[in-house]
Order: C-alpha cells, then structure tokens, then sequence
C-alpha cells in the first residue's frame, strides 16, 4: 500500500469544510483542524497520507507541521492504511475485568490478524485501544465509527464472521439492552418514560 | 432510595423518545424563558445555594467557578465562552454517553441557562471523538432546537443570542483536562496550559470561559426550576444532590443509576447492579470513582459512603462516581498495572516526571504482576509515585500514580507474596517480607 501522491477534497466536502469553519469566528479557523482531518480522513478510507495533510494545512493557512503533530498527537488519526473494518479492541481494565482477553483471541482466530495487523485481503485491521467510556456494557469493540457492546466470544464472533462476509450487523448492546439499564430488569425510572 | 419523580435524567435509559418531542414531555424547555428572566446574579446565587459540585471529577463548587466570570458591568469587550467537557474517557466512566444520546436537551437547556448565567453567547460542547452515533444525536438535537428557536438570535424568546456548537475531538484522555481541551479546540495540540491565568480570566481564544461537565451543565435547568433546597435535600451536607453512578466490572447488572449523593457503596451496588458475583463476601476491592481513585479494600466498602467527604476520609476520592467492583478472582496486580498502561499511553508528553515517570511505574508494575521484583522496589516505587505526584502541570500524572499507591497501601502482602513465592520457585532465598515481618 503506497502513499497518494495528490489529495483534494470532493465538492461537497469542500462545502461541509466551510461548514466547519463558520463555527469559529473570524480568524480562528485553525479550530476546525480535527474535523477537517476527520473529512480527510473518511475521504482516504481511514488513513491520512502526506497530501492530505498539507491539502488541510493549505486550507486552513497553518504551516504543515502543526497539521501533522495534531495528526500524530490525537490516536484517532492513522497515518498508515488501515483494513476495511479497523477494529478497535478495549483492553482497559473495566472490559478487561469483563473478558476483553477473550475477545482479542476471537479477534485472532476470525480475522487471521495479530494486534496491530492488517489482514492480506485488507478486510480487517486488528488493534487494541484505551478506554472507550462503554464501560457498563463491558467488554466492547468499536469498530470503524461503532460501538458492539455486551461482547462474549461467541456473539463477537458473530460479528466480525458476518463483517467477514461483507454484511451489516446490528451495532450496539449484542444482548439486546437498550443503553446500560440492569440486564435483570429495571430498579429505577419504572413507572416514567416507559411505554 | 430516591424517587423517581426526583431523578433529573428521566430517559436515561432510552426507553423514551431522545428529541425534542420527548423530552418537551420529559419537562425540558418548559418555560426556559422564566429562568432566564431570574437574571445572572441570582441563577449564580442559586446555584451555589445548592451546593452542587463540578461532577467531571475534581468537585469544584459549580456557582463558585461561575462567579469567577467578569460579572455585566466589568465585561471589557471580549466575548464570554461556556465549555462543556464531553471529552468523557475516565476508564470506569460512561455516564455522560447516556445524557448525551438519550437526553440531549437537557444538555443543550443547560447550555443556555449556565450559559446565560455566565454572560456566553455561544457555548462549545467539547464531545470525544469515539462518540460518533452520540455526537449524532445531540448535533440532531441542536438543529431541533435552533428550528424551535430554543437557542439562536433570540433564545426562548428571551432577547439573548446563544449558538451551541458541537465540536468533535479525535481521541486524546488528555483533553478532559480543561485548559487541554481549550488548546485542542484551538486547533493544536491538546497539551494543558499553565494555570494562572484561569479560564474564567483567560481562556478560549484568550477569552473569558467556564468549562463544565456535562452532567453539571445538564443538572443545572433542574435545579433552577425546583429550587436549591429541593436539590440540597438529598445527600450530606457539602456533598448535597444527585448523581449519575457508573458500576462496571464484577457486578451482577453493570448499569448507570442515577441516585442520592452519599448513597453507602454496598447499598448502591446491591440495590441496583444485582450484587457483586458471587455475593458480597467474594468482593475483592473496589474503584470507587474512575481509574484515578485509589481502589479500597472489601472491609472499607463495607460501610463507606458515596460521597466527597466520606471518599476523601479513606485516602480516595469520589471522581466522576464510576464504580469499578472487582471479585476474588481477579489478579489486582494486573488490574492496576492495566490502568499504568492507561496512563503511560494517554500522558501529553509536556512534563518530563510524567512523560518518563508514567513509564518507569508501567515497567516496575509489569514486574510485580510476575512478582519478578525484589522487595524494596515496592518501597522504591512508593517513592517514585510520590516524586511524580504534584511535580507536573496538570493532574493526569497524580491520576496515573494513585491508583498504584492504593494498591501498595491496600495490598502490599499480596505484592510480597508474588516475589517471595517467584524466588522460591527459582531456587533462591526467600527475601523478608516486611509486611509479613511485621
């Protein structure tokens, strides 16, 4: 996987950039640096090369370099291809007390791939990641902009075996929760909110 | 047990309609207007009366740091800012998501109301990247709420402009801390600020700015609207409200709870997680407010109280009030070493005891998980922990080492025992174990 030589947004990521730009005042586009590199980002398939880098640079007038060390800095920015489906595995010690160990195994044996691995068809990208603040529907996995939560080895394999075939699985709680209410039935907000 | 009719979040599981039709049922936007026309001083006065308490963790009074703002005849020509911390990344913590997808007007009411209360026209919710189908809801609910003229040229029909603008950080637990996040919403790197100057003087864009959780922004309509005494009837004095409790880990039902401050941790844990696996004696310890708290022992949690003080008393703290319960099976010493790794991968990289210091306790924590380790490295990283503690800009780095002192505080024999029984194995002479020299 090489790098791309030129880099520009399409039309109408140009107008969601300015967008972007008008939420700040005058003089103070520099702000929409992280949501530019977003936009960049999704346009490449998950990745920031060079080009787009300096195409965000060039539009927000900042030097190439603040554009890179926020691309460095911030661990949602890749700046190496990524898989098709980059999965993001929580190893943090709420999911890791849950059996986020499991999950990185499942990961493995499904995907082919180690941590930090892109698998040879380019379908999976395997990395573990921080915290990522679902922890009462510990274990969970994001995967691209996803969270699949309520994870066990089997359900997850579920998942990423029906990503494997190029399917959409439902996203969220795998053990059909709503959000983080008790799994035995509500102790709280019974009587209101409820249909 | 608080009363449903007393909880603020009334969808905070989702089982009801997130929009603006919903929430309008739910009592949000009811006459917002009549809370504006209260005025600056006394939606502050009010506030404070309550005695609600920054709920992002550090508990600073909210109508204090409010105060802190150039009051209307000391404005110089700046604009004001009201920032909400939606950065939330306190391993533990899971909290602000639910208000954020499930209710987000109470959010956005709070934007106006604190906002206004601090002379803001426009407020900034900070949201963390990952939160990609949350920042959806709460940017949806937004558009309802400017196309209902809520906020807007004239909010509520109030003659004050307020703009709430959602801005999506890209992954850094550093950004929850405030002057990090005014840098990362400044376009650079999120690397915190010397203080002073404090926001309330100096802060985004050189502005004055308030910064708040979201839950304290959230709560904030409420308790204008049921008074400040209804709000400080409920927990301890100093430590008075509601509070969203996370409970992860080894429970029955892991579950978000919205419940009185000062609630006992095992009522908590019983009443509404379903218990910890296995029953209450098979506890081991337990986090009592987010990865940064030092973790108690089970015969502290026996009677401890969820609360500021109460945390306080027993060398913790009640952070951001995410319980994370951890059985009899469960190798503590990995536990934490897990949160080392944490705090080693998220340091900012500005001060040195951090950036380097953050590695060595990781290094010597991977060791003691083995128990390849002598004895006197657990008194050396003891010492370690407390060089790094308050010798940095912000509080990350004395984040990163409690929860290493609480386990060395609360379970150095364990610590011991790995060593002694590691040189053993190899044939070597077992050391003396203070603790069991003792």
């Amino acid at each position: 996987m090489s790098d791309i030589e030129t880099f520009e947004f399409s039309e109408a990521d140009k107008a969601r950039c300015d967008e972007i730009v008008a939420r700040y005042p005058e003089g103070r586009q520099q702000s929409g640096v992280i949501p530019l590199l977003d936009l960049a980002q999704r346009a490449c398939g998950g990745w920031l090369p060079t080009a787009a880098i300096e195409h965000v640079a060039d539009r927000l007038d900042m030097p190439n370099i603040r554009v890179l060390e926020v691309a460095s800095f911030y661990s949602m920015f890749n700046l190496k291809p990524v898989g098709k489906n980059f999965v993001q595995l929580c190893r943090t010690t709420p999911c890791w007390l849950c059996g986020s160990d499991d999950l990185r195994q499942v990961a493995a044996e499904v995907t082919g791939c180690g941590l930090g691995e892109t698998s040879g068809d380019g379908v999976f990208t395997v990395v573990e990641v921080e915290c990522l603040g679902a922890c009462c529907n510990a274990p969970m996995v994001q995967i691209n902009d996803d969270y699949y939560e309520d994870l066990t080895a089997d359900n997850f394999r579920t998942v990423l075996e029906a990503l494997k075939r190029g399917e959409t699985p439902d996203v969220g709680s795998q053990t059909g929760r709503t959000g983080s209410e008790p799994a035995d039935g509500l102790t709280s907000l019974t009587g209101l909110g409820a249909d | 047990m608080l009363a449903d009719q007393d909880r603020i979040f009334k969808n905070l599981y989702g089982q009801d309609d997130w929009r603006l039709e919903g929430a309008r049922r739910r009592g949000i936007w009811d006459n917002t207007k009549a809370l504006l026309e209260l005025g600056r001083e006394k939606l502050v006065e009010e506030i404070k009366e309550s005695g609600l308490r920054g709920r992002g963790g550090a508990g600073f009074p909210t109508g204090m740091k409010w105060s802190f703002m150039p009051p209307e005849d000391r404005r110089d020509g700046r604009p004001h800012y009201l920032i909400v911390n939606a950065d939330e990344s306190e391993p533990g913590t899971c909290k602000d998501r639910e208000i954020l997808r499930y209710d987000p007007h109470t959010l956005i009411e709070g934007c106006l109301v604190s906002g206004f209360a601090i002379g803001a026209n426009a407020a900034y919710i900070y949201i963390r990247g990952e939160f990609y189908s949350e920042a959806s809801h709460l940017s949806q609910a937004i558009a309802e709420a400017y196309e209902a003229g809520l906020i807007g040229k004239d909010a509520c029909r109030s003659g004050w402009q307020f703009d709430v603008y959602l801005h999506r950080g890209a992954g850094a637990y550093i950004c929850g801390e405030e002057t990090a996040l005014l840098e990362s919403l400044e376009g650079k790197k999120g690397q915190p600020r010397l203080k002073p100057p404090f926001p309330a003087a100096c802060g985004l864009y050189g502005c004055p700015s308030t910064v708040n959780n979201v839950e304290t922004i959230a709560v904030a309509p409420t308790i204008i609207r049921r008074g400040a005494s209804w709000f400080s009837s409920f927990g301890r004095e100093n430590n008075t409200g509601t509070k969203i409790y996370s409970i992860s880990g080894h429970v029955n039902n892991p579950c978000n709870v919205e419940e009185v401050m000062s609630i006992p941790l095992k009522e908590l844990i019983d009443k509404h997680a379903g218990g910890v696996r296995g029953g209450w004696d098979n506890l081991q310890a337990i986090i009592p407010g987010g990865s940064s708290t030092p973790c108690l022992s089970k015969s502290i949690c026996d009677d401890v109280l969820m609360d500021f003080d109460s945390l306080r008393e027993h060398n913790t703290g009640l952070g951001t009030a995410a319980v994370i319960v951890m059985d009899k099976s469960t190798d503590i010493v990995e536990a934490i070493a897990r949160l080392s790794h944490f705090y080693r991968h998220e340091s900012c990289g500005q001060c040195t005891p951090c950036r380097e210091g953050m590695g060595w306790v990781y290094r010597v924590m991977q060791r003691l998980v083995t128990g390849d380790a002598e004895i006197d490295e657990i008194d050396m990283l003891w010492d370690l922990t407390k060089q790094i503690e308050g010798h940095t800009i912000c509080a990350l780095a004395d984040g990163g080492v409690w929860p290493v002192q609480g386990l060395i505080r609360h379970f150095r024999p364990e610590l011991e025992r790995r060593i002694v029984e590691r040189k053993t194995a190899a044939g070597e002479p077992a050391p003396v174990a203070a603790a069991v020299a003792e």
